[in-house]
């Protein structure tokens, strides 16, 4: 067996009894690394998500506050409106059935309209005093609320539950994701302030094409929550839709596609869809791109409606998307996409132009929130 | 526009001791190291000066980490600027994001050009600095 002498003559140190005491704790700490290396791993993660849930926390509350202090500026209500805005921020939505899928579609179009039916009456319960365009704006400050109570929420359920079954798994896999989640709700955290004040969104620039290319032409309302209006271009006439502004609305552009193209019997050449869209990291802010098919976000309602009355009525779908980043799709719209909005116009008559003939009749359609942008 | 900013402070004490053992060890460490070196036994100096400055350095940085972790939430965002435009000569001006402002709003603002009230809103934006251009690319 290894006397201490023994073991000692293998390291390097003199016989005095700092050098010992220094010799086990260096030895110590390497047993301790070799057995509890992962522990030690998964309790710096833990500190790390605990981190983040306070930031998301501070976010939540912020926004909550936000919210309240809104209300009760534009909405002049008798009661204190703080426990309707816990209540809101509550609020869930369950799926449709996707066991069996025919017709799901159809389903979740009637939970969305419910849900925004509901929203809204709730809005006006708690602001009596807001007009349209400060309800859609108040709804669109509870709904930023919303996502960051439930962002947290969530968080902090996986931080919980990984702090009590101390499964590295677990905590690992929100680690791991958390970066993406943080800059998410920073970008919702970001917005509040342009949603309460009506500022247009890096999400409203199709919606800004459309209102630059139908301004100084006569409007009308169209389902729902759309204006349209007839612009003549290059030779063409030019159905142009758009959510209505300025308050935070994205309308159903699906609908209104689909009630142009039926009302026109099907007499159109091309539809042009514009719209947002995330760019990959490298790209450029406000980067144009063209493509194929149906250019709507969202929850695939309005993309199923257009691309099923296209086909009926064998209407080729063109899209245009202005690259931009996930925080800058809810942030105040930054000058890049602002000035992407000529190139965008540019874009749609060279296709105009290279696909249809003069004396046609065509669809453009500006997809996104319209907070802060007319018509 | 200015950003909301709080401050927390949140430094755990029981990291603070680790921080504080681990810069005594390696004080101690260096003090061997230049002992030894008086005594000629340039293999244990190296040893022990090594490892000392190695946790000299590794605690300095855990402290300044733990400045760090004093959580900063800001959330600055550039100022808004909302571009006015004289719907009759073009002439342009840009100003600062006043509430109620939104794109083709008609305002009551006189033309310094033409001097008719045919000024609109043509866009609102905001412009973000060099720097957090750099960082994004990067």
């Amino acid at each position: 067996m290894l006397t201490i002498q023994q073991v000692s003559q293998l390291l390097p140190g003199q016989d005095n009894i700092l050098s010992w005491i220094m010799q086990i704790i260096f030895l110590g700490i390497f047993v301790v690394f070799m057995f509890y290396g992962q522990r030690i791993q998964m309790y710096i993660m833990i500190r790390e998500v605990e981190g983040s849930l306070f930031k998301l926390k501070m976010m939540r509350d912020e926004a909550r506050k936000a919210a309240i202090t809104a209300i009760n500026e534009v909405g002049k209500p008798q009661v204190d409106p703080t426990a309707q805005v816990d209540r809101f921020l509550e609020y869930f939505a369950i799926t449709p059935v996707d066991l069996d899928p025919a017709g799901i579609i159809w389903r979740l179009e009637h939970l969305l309209d419910v849900a925004d039916a509901r929203f809204k009456d709730d809005v006006k319960l708690m602001a009596p005093q807001a007009d349209t365009t400060q309800i859609n704006n108040l709804e669109l400050t509870l709904e930023v609320a919303l996502t960051l109570n439930v962002i947290y929420k969530i968080i902090r359920h996986f931080y919980l539950l990984g702090k009590k079954t101390l499964s590295l798994y677990i905590i690992m896999q929100v680690q791991m994701i958390l970066p993406l989640i943080m800059k998410e709700a920073e970008a919702h955290a970001g917005a509040l302030k342009a949603v309460q004040l009506g500022q247009p969104i890096g999400d409203g620039v199709g919606a800004l094409v459309a209102a630059k290319l139908m301004h100084a032409y006569e409007k009308t309302k169209i389902e729902k929550d759309c204006v349209v209006a007839t612009v003549p271009i290059e030779g063409r006439t030019a159905y142009v839709l758009k959510a209505e502004g300025p308050g935070g609305n994205v309308g159903k552009p699906g609908e209104a596609i689909k009630q142009v193209i039926e009302q026109s019997e099907g007499k159109i050449s091309l539809a042009i869809v514009i719209d947002a869209a995330g760019k990959l990291e490298g790209e450029k802010t406000g980067e144009v791109a063209e493509g194929l098919g149906v250019a709507i976000g969202g929850p695939q309602v309005d993309k199923y409606k257009v691309e099923e009355t296209a086909l009926k009525y064998k209407v080729p779908v063109n899209a245009i998307a202005i690259k931009e980043d996930i925080g800058d799709v809810i942030s105040p719209m930054r000058k890049e996409i602002s000035d992407a909005v000529d190139r965008v116009i540019e874009r749609i008559k060279r296709l105009i132009r290279e696909r249809t003939k003069e004396g046609d009749f065509i669809i453009i359609a500006g997809i996104g929130n319209t907070i802060g942008i007319g018509q | 526009m200015e950003g909301t900013v709080s401050v927390a402070r949140r430094v755990s004490p029981f990291l603070l001791v680790i921080i504080l053992v681990t810069f005594v060890l390696s004080l101690a460490s260096i003090y061997e190291g230049v002992d030894a070196y008086i005594k000629n036994d340039s293999t244990t100096g190296n040893f022990y000066l090594t490892m000392g400055v190695t946790t000299l350095a590794i605690s300095t940085y855990l402290l300044f980490q733990t400045r760090k972790r004093m959580l900063r939430l800001a959330m600055p965002l550039s100022p808004l600027n909302t571009t006015v435009e004289c719907q009759k000569c073009g002439f342009k001006n840009v100003r600062e994001f006043q509430r109620g402002d939104f794109v083709f709003k008609q305002t009551e603002d006189q033309c310094p050009k033409c001097n008719e009230k045919t000024m609109s809103i043509g866009a609102i934006f905001r412009e973000v600095k060099e720097k957090e251009k750099t960082r994004e690319a990067g």
